[in-house]
């Protein structure tokens, strides 16, 4: 059986993201710079603006996941009131707090705990679940917690949003300043946006290189090499990263590589990734000759809108901009739009148990979308985290029979 | 000696085979609990199946299998799944366009085929065992009562509860609680045939011609015409409707070593 093809750029991975971790560290450990913790689509440009490093629990949460830890920390959390029906980032990530456990400390020699920060800032453009999240460490550490309170179901997304979103950053902003001292400097945010936009930029280039046929990229890839995009953009780190990437997928397409040998099928994954059962996932499909090219998750952090010369009105739709904040008739539309780019056959819904907003298969919109294009679906039942919410056998039964029938 | 094909559905409760030849004539079949040992009862249930009709195991041209537990049967020479099987086999009682929906006893399935077999889209059951034949076998061993007696007592009542809860375990428990009070027993089988077919018309629209496969309705033929009810349309139940998934991967198996000849 072939075997997944690793990208030499990975290994610069495991560097820039242990380089992220100790700056961290030694930030908590020395008291400067002062550290915010912030939501994984929040207001990281206006973070580092103010002097902050930044970290983010969500990719924490995805660690817990991936490593497979998640199922051990996840009862902790359920114990103490929050439900298993609730975001499984939350629970893994509170429940391994609580259980004093962070698989930092296995991989990065001297972390000993997650970092304790000076400020923690939400956006709930991806759901309310991340300022309940931040809400129980600001009890816990007694820091204060601040945030954005987000549209939700947008359609267009208007001036009255943009300025809506905008004056409660400039809010924050001020808010900031008065819990942690740390200021505002507006030619530091220019720059950060800059490069933000500049790291969202490259991302899109990385992830659409898979429009290649065949693609030299799966959505396995995309999400473990989107850290820098979650963790670092903003920073001029995460932009050669990037450049890096791209070049050696460039050259994988001049050289005719495909992710997936033999190419024969082309799907579009709709949700979030299994975390814990990525490589068991890659291999499935990579046995099946079919290579998933594109998905919305992974285009997350593309933030096109990001502008250095407006900053802030920017950020404002940048963030409110995103997929997972709009309504059905525009994620239908952004389908189109995927569909004409990246040529796909058909596309897997992954309705995860614990994360409604991005479960987008609960209100129709596989059917329609389907009926209009032709293009067929199947749902797999799982989650990000909790692997009790998922069955190994019946995922596996169902993409093979969509193989199957994809194959006619 | 003519040669024989065979299909092997091993599924959570039950493995079946079928033989067929190559005209495609159904010669026998066998159905047997499946256990634990995946790999020994895909065994027994061939020697069973070849047994029963005086069939030579030497004369065995390819062995399809099929159902979760496909990738045990040790001799197979093809693996599909059993989405593709149920479709090849009731495509062979029924080659028109039909809604396929299999009852079995971990999973449900509803399978559009169009008229020349192919699938156009399915769906299957959420992690969750209502509406399955493993929700039956639990209500009849909480009410101690035999598997083979339900259906007589459902048709021959007159009365009909209904039964609200989603979960088989909180079913039980409204179950039990029913017979506490006194509620004749046989009112509540037939509701929970009811339960039965109402889960499984939640999964998919469905409308046109229906075909009902599967262990419950080979079992319990009272939810072909609950069905029929629901969806307001006509079902129709196929010979042999436990081992349809078990006769497709035969077809298969008959499909794919031909090609292979051909090749």
């Amino acid at each position: 059986m072939a075997e997944i093809k690793k990208l030499e750029t990975a290994k610069l991975m495991k560097k820039v993201m242990a380089d992220h971790f100790y700056e961290i560290d030694a930030a908590v450990k020395s008291g400067n710079p002062k550290v915010a913790w912030c939501t994984s689509v929040g207001p990281a440009e206006l973070l580092r603006a103010m002097g902050f490093v930044v970290y983010f629990p969500e990719n924490h949460a995805a660690i817990l996941g991936a490593s497979r830890a998640a199922n051990d920390c996840i009862p902790a959390a359920n114990a103490i009131g929050y439900s298993p029906e609730i975001c499984s980032y939350l629970t893994s990530d509170v429940g391994a707090y609580l259980k004093g456990f962070t698989p930092l400390s296995k991989i990065y020699d001297g972390i000993e705990s997650i970092p304790k920060p000076d400020v923690l800032v939400y956006n709930t453009n991806q759901c309310r679940d991340v300022k309940d999240w931040f809400e129980w460490y600001a009890r816990e550490w007694k820091v204060p917690c601040l945030g954005i309170e987000s549209f939700v179901n947008v359609g267009d997304v208007t001036k009255d949003h943009v300025d809506s979103i905008a004056a409660q950053m400039r809010k924050l902003a001020v808010d900031i300043t008065a819990a942690t001292g740390n200021k505002m400097d507006e030619d530091l945010l220019k720059e950060t946006v800059r490069l933000s936009r500049q790291c969202s930029d490259l991302w899109k280039d990385v992830l659409e290189i898979a429009t290649n046929k065949p693609s030299p990229l799966t959505f396995f890839d995309g999400t473990i090499h989107m850290g820098p995009a979650v963790c670092m953009r903003g920073t001029q780190v995460a932009v050669d990263y990037y450049e890096i990437l791209l070049k050696e997928l460039r050259g994988w397409v001049d050289q005719g590589v495909a992710a997936v040998a033999g190419e024969r099928h082309r799907i579009y994954w709709e949700g979030m990734p299994v975390w814990g059962k990525l490589r068991e996932n890659a291999k499935l499909f990579l046995g099946l000759e079919t290579c998933l090219v594109a998905s919305t998750y992974c285009n997350s952090w593309i933030f096109t809108a990001l502008d250095p010369d407006d900053p802030w009105n920017s950020m404002a739709r940048a963030y409110t901009e995103l997929f997972i904040v709009r309504d059905d008739d525009y994620k239908e539309d952004y389908y189109r739009r995927m569909l004409d780019l990246f040529d796909f056959d058909g596309i897997i819904f992954h309705d995860a148990k614990t994360c409604p907003n991005n479960s987008n298969c609960r209100y129709g919109l596989p059917q329609r979308f389907s009926k209009e294009t032709g293009i067929p679906f199947i749902t797999i039942d799982g989650d990000l985290n909790d692997l009790r919410c998922y069955s190994e056998e019946q995922a596996i039964t169902k993409i093979e029979a969509f193989i199957e029938q994809l194959d006619g | 000696m003519k040669p024989l094909f065979v299909g092997i559905d091993i599924g959570s409760t039950t493995a079946k085979a079928v033989v067929i030849d190559r005209e495609r004539a159904v010669l026998s079949q066998a159905i047997l609990r499946t256990g634990y040992d995946f790999a020994a009862v895909s065994e027994s249930v061939l020697v069973t199946a070849l047994a029963s009709a005086g069939l030579d195991r030497d004369a065995v041209a390819a062995v399809a299998s099929t159902g979760y537990g496909r990738r045990n049967v040790e001799f197979a020479d093809f693996q599909r799944t059993e989405i593709l099987c149920h479709a090849k086999g009731v495509h062979y009682y029924f080659p028109e366009p039909v809604s396929v929906v299999d009852i079995g006893g971990q999973d449900n399935k509803i399978i559009h085929l169009g008229a020349k077999g192919e699938r156009l889209n399915f769906t299957m059951n959420r992690k969750c065992a209502a509406g399955t034949g493993a929700f039956i076998e639990e209500i009849a061993y909480r009410l101690d009562l035999k598997l083979e007696d339900l259906n007589g007592m459902a048709e021959a009542s007159a009365t009909e509860v209904a039964i609200g809860s989603f979960c088989t375990v909180f079913s039980c428990t409204e179950i039990l609680g029913m017979a506490r009070r006194g509620i004749p027993i046989d009112g509540i089988i037939k509701g929970v045939f009811r339960s039965v077919v109402k889960r499984v018309s939640e999964m998919d629209a469905l409308d046109g011609k229906v075909i009902m496969t599967g262990g419950v309705v080979d079992h319990n033929p009272i939810v072909k015409g609950m069905l029929g009810e629901a969806l307001n349309c006509t079902v129709e139940v196929p010979p042999h409707p436990q081992v349809i998934g078990a006769l497709g991967a035969a077809l298969i198996a008959e499909e794919l070593s031909a090609d292979k000849e051909k090749n």
